[in-house]
C-alpha cells in the first residue's frame, strides 16, 4: 500500500487492484441508530464510497398535515425525531403563531425554554452515549441513560408524557408547571454539572476514544456550509454558528450563554472528537441558560392565547429553531382553511446524512461508526 | 441587510426577462419569481456574488399549487388538470446574514426545472425529494431517483393533491 | 503427573488417558457458570445497575438458566454454508483451549500431565483457536463473519509474538519450560515470585524487578488480544460486525464458542499467575504448615491457584467494561511498533543480567 498524507490524514492507496466488494450494513444492524441502509463500495478495508438508502422509516408526515388542522398536527410533529419532541413542537408553535401574529405570554416564552434546553441535554445524552457504546465503551452508554431518565420524569411531572409530549402547542401550552417542578429542575441543575466532568474523565480523555475519533470524519468548513449542514455539526467544524443568537426567535435573547466551537483540540478542526466535544460543551451551556429562565420565570396564564379556532390568513412562512441536531425548519403555506395546506419540514438529520459519502472516503469500515455517530442522525427525522 | 426589493431589482438587472415577478405583501415573506429553466443561472449568480454571497440552501420544498380544473373521474375520484407546481427555494447567507426566497413555477403535465445540485450540494436530497413525492424532473441533477419511497413505486407521486393509493405494491394489499 | 497416576491404578493407558480429561472438564464448566455469573454482576455494578437478581440469590443460577435455553435452541444453518467446516468450527475452538488445560499446573499434586515443554505445548495447542475462528468465519458465508475471522486470524498471530519473548524472559531465569518446576521454583513467600524476580539472589533480584513488571503488562495485554476480549475484540465487535465470526451460531454450537471463550480466559490467567505469580504457591504460607496437617497442602495449592487465576479474569472483566475498542490497524500498530520493540529489549537486558 502506498500512503499519502494530507493536513494529518492518511488516505491509504492500495497499490496492488483488488476486487471490490459491496457490503451492505444493512436496515437492521446494531449501530446505524434506526434503519438505515448504508452501500459500502470496499476495496479490502477501504471505503471508496457510500451510499446511503434511506426511506425505510417514512411515514408520510407532509400528506398527513394536509388532512388535519393546525393543533392537531402536533403529535405529528413530535414523532419525527422523537429523541428532541420538544424542539419540534417548538418549532410548528413558533411558526404558525408567526403566521397567526400573535403573542405568547412571557411565562409561555420562559418554559417552552426550559423545556427545550433540558430536552436538548436529554438528546445530546443520548448521542454521546450511544456514540461511546458504538466505539466498544458500554458503561458511559448507561451512565448517561441514568442521567437522562432525571430528565425525563421532569418532563412526566409537566405533562404526563416521557418522550412523546404534545405539549407545546399553537398560542401556549397544554398544562402549567407542576408547583414542585422549579426546585426539581434546580436539584437536577445542581446533580448534572459533576456527571459532565464524570463523563470527561471517562470518555472523552481516554486515549482509545481519541484514537479513535480524531482525525478521521474530517468536515471542512466550506464543504459543510455548502451541503447546508448545521447544528453541532457545523459548530464542529470551526464555525459559530447557533440560530439562538444569530436568529433568535423566542426569548433566547435574554439569555447569557456561550457557544461552543470545534478548535481541534486533539486533531484537527472538523474531526469526530471536536463534534462530540461540542456536545458535551452544550450541555453545560444549556444548564446555564435554564438556571437563569428558572430565575426569571413570570407569572401568567399560560393557556390565555391559545385560540380557539386557528384559521390563519391566506400567507406562507418559514421559520428555523435550533434542534439539537441542528436547524429544523418549517416551511408552511396555508391556503386560509383550517387545513394546512402544505407542511415542508426541512429536517437536520436529512441534510446532514448527505455529507456521508464525502466524509467516509478513503477511511475503513470501523471509522464508518465513528463517523455515522458523530453526525448523529435519528431516522425519524430523515424519514419523516 | 438587504430587502426583497433590492434584490429583486439587482436580479432584474443582470437577468431580465427571465425573472418575472416580485410577490410581496402577502403574509409572511415576500417571494420572488423565476423561470423554471434559468434558475440555474440565477442561483450560481446568487451564490458567487461579492455582496450577495447566499452560500447556504436552508430548504427546497415542491409545492402543488393546485390552481388547475378539477375534473371527475369515473370512479368518484378527481383529477386536475392544467395549473402549474412550484419549486421554493429558500437562500441565506451565513457571512452576510440575510435571507431570500424564490419561486418556479412549472406546468403541471410535465414539470421540468434546472437543477441546482451542482451549486448547492444540500440541494441534492432535497430535490430527489421533491422528484419522489411531487414528480419534478431536475434536468442536470447527478443521480434523480426516488429517495423516499420504494425505489420501484409505480403509483404516482404521492403529495399531489390528486393522488391516490393504489390497490396493491408488490402483491400486498395497500389501504386497509 | 495425574496421568502416570492413573496409569498405575488402572493399568490400561487409554483409560488412564480418558479419566484424566475429566477433571479439568469440570473444572471448565464450573468455572464458566461461574464466570458468566460474575461477569454480568460487575458489568452491572459498574454501569450503576444490579444485573442478574431473581434466579436464586442474586441470580447466581442464571448461567444454567442460559444453558438450558441455549441447549433447547434450534440448531439453524443457512443452506449455503459449508456443512463440514461448520459443524467442525466450534469443535475445535473449544479443543484448543481445553488442550491447554492439561498442562496447567493445579496444585503440587495434580497436574494433568507433567511436560517438560510445558509453557511451549500449551502456546502451540491455542494455535488450533486460530484455524477454529477462521473455519467459522469462512463456512458462514457471511461478508461479516469473513472480516471479522480474518481480523482474528491477524491479531492472535501477531500478539503470539510478544507472548513468546516475554515467556523466553521468564525461561532464561529459570533455565526450565516445565511449569510444575517453574512452580515449585517459586516457593516461599511472595517475596520469590517471578514478578519480584524469582529465586535470585542479591543484587541482580533488584534489577530484575522493573524488568518483570514490563514483562507481566506486555504479556497481560498480549493475552488479553489472545482471548479477544475489550480493548481488542474487533472479532466480536457487536457495533460492527454484529457479532463477528460466530454470527450465524445458534444453540449448542454458540454454547461451544461461549464456553471456549470463558475457559480461555482462565487458562490465559492461569498461565501469566503460574509464570509470574508463583503459580499454586501461597503468599503467606500454608494452614497445612500451622496446623502440621501435610494432606491440607495440596488443596490450599489449589485455592491459591484459583483465586489468583479468578482475579486475573476479574480485571479481564473490569477492562472490559471500563476502555472503548480499537480499530484494527492501530491494534496492529500496537503490536508490532510497541510491544515487540519493547519486549526484545527486555529480553536482552534480562539475558545480559542472567548472564553476567
Amino acid at each position: 500500500m502506498s500512503f499519502e498524507t494530507k493536513k494529518n490524514i492518511t488516505v491509504y492507496k492500495p497499490a496492488v487492484k483488488t476486487e471490490e466488494m459491496i457490503l451492505n450494513m444493512g436496515p437492521q444492524h446494531p449501530s446505524t441508530h434506526g434503519v438505515l441502509r448504508l452501500e459500502l463500495q470496499l476495496e479490502g478495508e477501504i471505503i471508496t464510497k457510500v451510499i446511503p438508502h434511506i426511506g425505510y422509516l417514512h411515514r408520510c408526515f407532509e400528506k398527513h398535515a394536509e388532512a388535519m388542522t393546525y393543533p392537531q398536527v402536533i403529535p405529528y410533529t413530535d414523532r419525527m425525531d422523537y429523541l428532541a419532541s420538544m424542539g419540534n413542537e417548538f418549532g410548528y408553535a413558533v411558526a404558525v403563531e408567526k403566521l397567526l401574529n400573535i403573542q405568547v405570554p412571557e411565562r409561555v416564552e420562559y418554559i417552552r425554554v426550559i423545556m427545550a434546553e433540558l430536552q436538548r441535554i436529554a438528546s445530546h445524552l443520548v448521542a454521546l452515549g450511544t456514540y461511546g457504546a458504538d466505539i466498544g465503551a458500554m458503561t458511559p452508554f448507561l451512565f448517561c441513560f441514568r442521567d437522562r431518565e432525571k430528565i425525563l420524569s421532569l418532563f412526566e411531572m409537566t405533562c404526563g408524557a416521557r418522550l412523546l409530549y404534545n405539549y407545546i402547542w399553537v398560542g401556549g401550552l397544554s398544562h402549567d408547571l407542576h408547583p414542585d417542578f422549579v426546585r426539581q429542575t434546580r436539584d437536577f441543575v445542581t446533580y448534572f454539572k459533576p456527571k459532565i466532568k464524570e463523563l470527561n474523565d471517562l470518555l472523552t480523555y481516554n486515549k482509545i476514544f481519541i484514537d479513535r475519533t480524531s482525525n478521521v470524519g474530517i468536515l471542512p468548513l466550506d464543504t459543510a456550509i455548502n451541503f447546508g449542514i448545521s447544528g453541532p455539526m457545523l459548530r464542529g467544524s470551526g464555525l459559530k454558528w447557533d440560530l439562538r443568537k444569530d436568529d433568535p426567535y423566542s426569548v433566547y435573547h435574554k439569555f447569557d450563554f456561550d457557544i461552543p466551537v470545534g478548535e481541534g483540540k486533539v486533531g484537527t478542526v472538523g474531526d469526530c472528537w471536536d463534534r462530540y466535544y461540542v456536545r458535551v460543551l452544550e450541555m453545560g451551556e444549556s444548564l446555564k441558560i435554564i438556571e437563569q429562565a428558572l430565575d426569571q420565570l413570570p407569572e401568567g396564564d399560560v393557556s390565555s392565547a391559545i385560540p380557539k379556532r386557528i384559521k390563519p390568513p391566506v400567507g406562507q412562512v418559514y421559520t428555523r429553531v435550533e434542534n439539537p441536531r441542528g436547524e429544523l425548519g418549517y416551511f408552511i403555506i396555508s391556503d386560509g382553511s383550517v387545513n394546512p395546506f402544505r407542511v415542508k419540514v426541512r429536517a437536520p438529520s436529512f441534510v446532514n446524512l448527505g455529507v456521508m459519502d464525502v466524509l467516509c472516503r478513503g477511511h475503513m469500515v470501523a471509522d464508518i461508526i465513528a463517523i455515522l455517530g458523530s453526525v448523529d442522525i435519528v431516522l425519524g427525522e430523515v424519514d419523516r | 441587510m438587504k430587502t426583497a426589493e433590492e434584490f429583486f431589482n439587482i436580479l432584474k438587472q443582470k437577468f431580465g426577462d427571465s425573472i418575472i415577478e416580485l410577490k410581496s405583501g402577502v403574509p409572511l415573506e415576500s417571494f420572488i419569481i423565476i423561470d423554471p429553466l434559468k434558475i440555474d443561472e440565477v442561483c450560481l449568480f446568487l451564490r458567487d456574488d461579492s455582496e450577495l454571497k447566499f452560500d447556504n440552501c436552508m430548504n427546497l420544498s415542491g409545492v402543488d399549487d393546485a390552481n388547475g380544473k378539477k375534473e371527475a373521474q369515473a370512479d368518484g375520484s378527481s383529477t386536475i388538470v392544467g395549473g402549474t407546481i412550484s419549486v421554493i427555494y429558500h437562500l441565506e447567507s451565513v457571512y452576510l446574514k440575510h435571507k431570500v426566497t424564490l419561486k418556479v413555477s412549472a406546468p403541471r403535465e410535465n414539470p421540468q426545472v434546472k437543477s441546482v445540485a451542482a451549486i448547492w450540494r444540500s440541494a441534492d436530497w432535497h430535490e430527489r425529494e421533491a422528484y419522489d413525492l411531487f414528480g419534478i424532473n431536475f434536468i442536470n441533477h447527478p443521480d434523480l431517483r426516488r429517495i423516499l419511497m420504494p425505489y420501484d413505486w409505480e403509483a404516482g407521486y404521492p403529495l399531489r393533491k390528486d393522488y391516490k393509493n393504489p390497490e396493491f405494491y408488490q402483491g400486498m394489499k395497500v389501504p386497509y | 503427573m495425574m496421568y502416570d497416576f492413573f496409569v498405575d491404578l488402572l493399568g490400561n493407558e487409554i483409560l488412564a488417558a480418558i479419566v484424566t480429561g475429566v477433571p479439568p472438564l469440570v473444572f471448565i464448566l464450573v468455572f464458566v457458570l461461574f464466570a458468566v455469573w460474575l461477569e454480568r454482576k460487575v458489568s452491572a455494578h459498574m454501569q450503576d445497575r444490579l444485573g442478574p437478581m431473581r434466579t436464586g440469590w442474586h441470580g447466581y443460577l442464571q448461567t444454567i438458566a442460559d444453558l438450558i435455553k441455549l441447549i433447547q435452541k434450534e440448531d439453524i444453518s443457512a443452506s449455503a454454508n459449508d456443512k463440514p467446516l461448520f459443524n467442525l468450527a466450534p469443535v475445535l475452538v473449544f479443543a484448543g483451549t481445553y488442550a491447554a488445560f492439561a498442562a496447567i499446573p493445579f496444585s503440587s499434586y495434580y497436574i494433568g500431565s507433567n511436560l517438560d515443554l510445558g509453557i511451549f505445548f500449551i502456546i502451540g495447542i491455542s494455535g488450533l483457536v486460530v484455524a477454529g475462528i477462521l473455519m467459522a468465519g469462512w463456512s458462514s458465508n457471511n461478508k461479516y463473519s469473513m472480516l471479522g475471522a480474518m481480523r482474528s486470524a491477524a491479531q492472535i498471530i501477531s500478539y503470539e509474538i510478544p507472548t513468546i519473548i516475554v515467556v523466553l524472559t521468564v525461561v532464561m531465569i529459570t533455565r526450565t519450560l516445565n511449569l510444575h518446576t517453574l512452580s515449585e521454583m517459586q516457593t516461599g513467600y511472595f517475596w520469590n515470585w517471578m514478578i519480584f524476580g524469582g529465586p535470585t539472589a542479591g543484587l541482580e533480584k533488584f534489577l530484575l524487578i522493573p524488568l518483570m513488571f514490563i514483562g507481566f503488562l506486555i504479556i497481560y495485554t498480549s493475552m488479553l488480544a489472545e482471548v479477544n476480549r475489550t480493548p481488542f475484540d474487533i472479532p466480536e465487535a457487536e457495533s460492527e460486525l454484529v457479532s463477528g465470526y460466530h454470527t450465524e451460531y445458534s444453540g449448542m454450537k454458540f454454547a461451544m464458542f461461549f464456553l471456549a471463550e470463558y475457559a480461555n480466559m482462565f487458562a490465559v490467567s492461569a498461565i501469566v499467575s503460574a509464570l509470574f505469580l508463583g503459580g499454586y504457591q501461597s503468599p503467606i504460607g500454608y494452614l497445612g504448615n500451622l496446623f502440621d496437617a501435610p494432606w491440607l497442602i495440596p488443596v490450599e495449592q489449589f485455592f491459591w491457584f484459583t483465586a489468583k487465576g479468578t482475579f486475573f479474569v476479574f480485571v479481564q472483566m473490569w477492562l472490559r467494561w471500563t476502555l472503548p475498542r480499537l480499530r484494527v490497524d492501530q491494534l496492529m500498530a500496537l503490536c508490532w511498533k510497541y510491544l515487540i520493540p519493547i519486549a526484545f529489549v527486555n529480553l536482552i537486558i534480562v539475558g545480559l543480567i542472567t548472564v553476567l
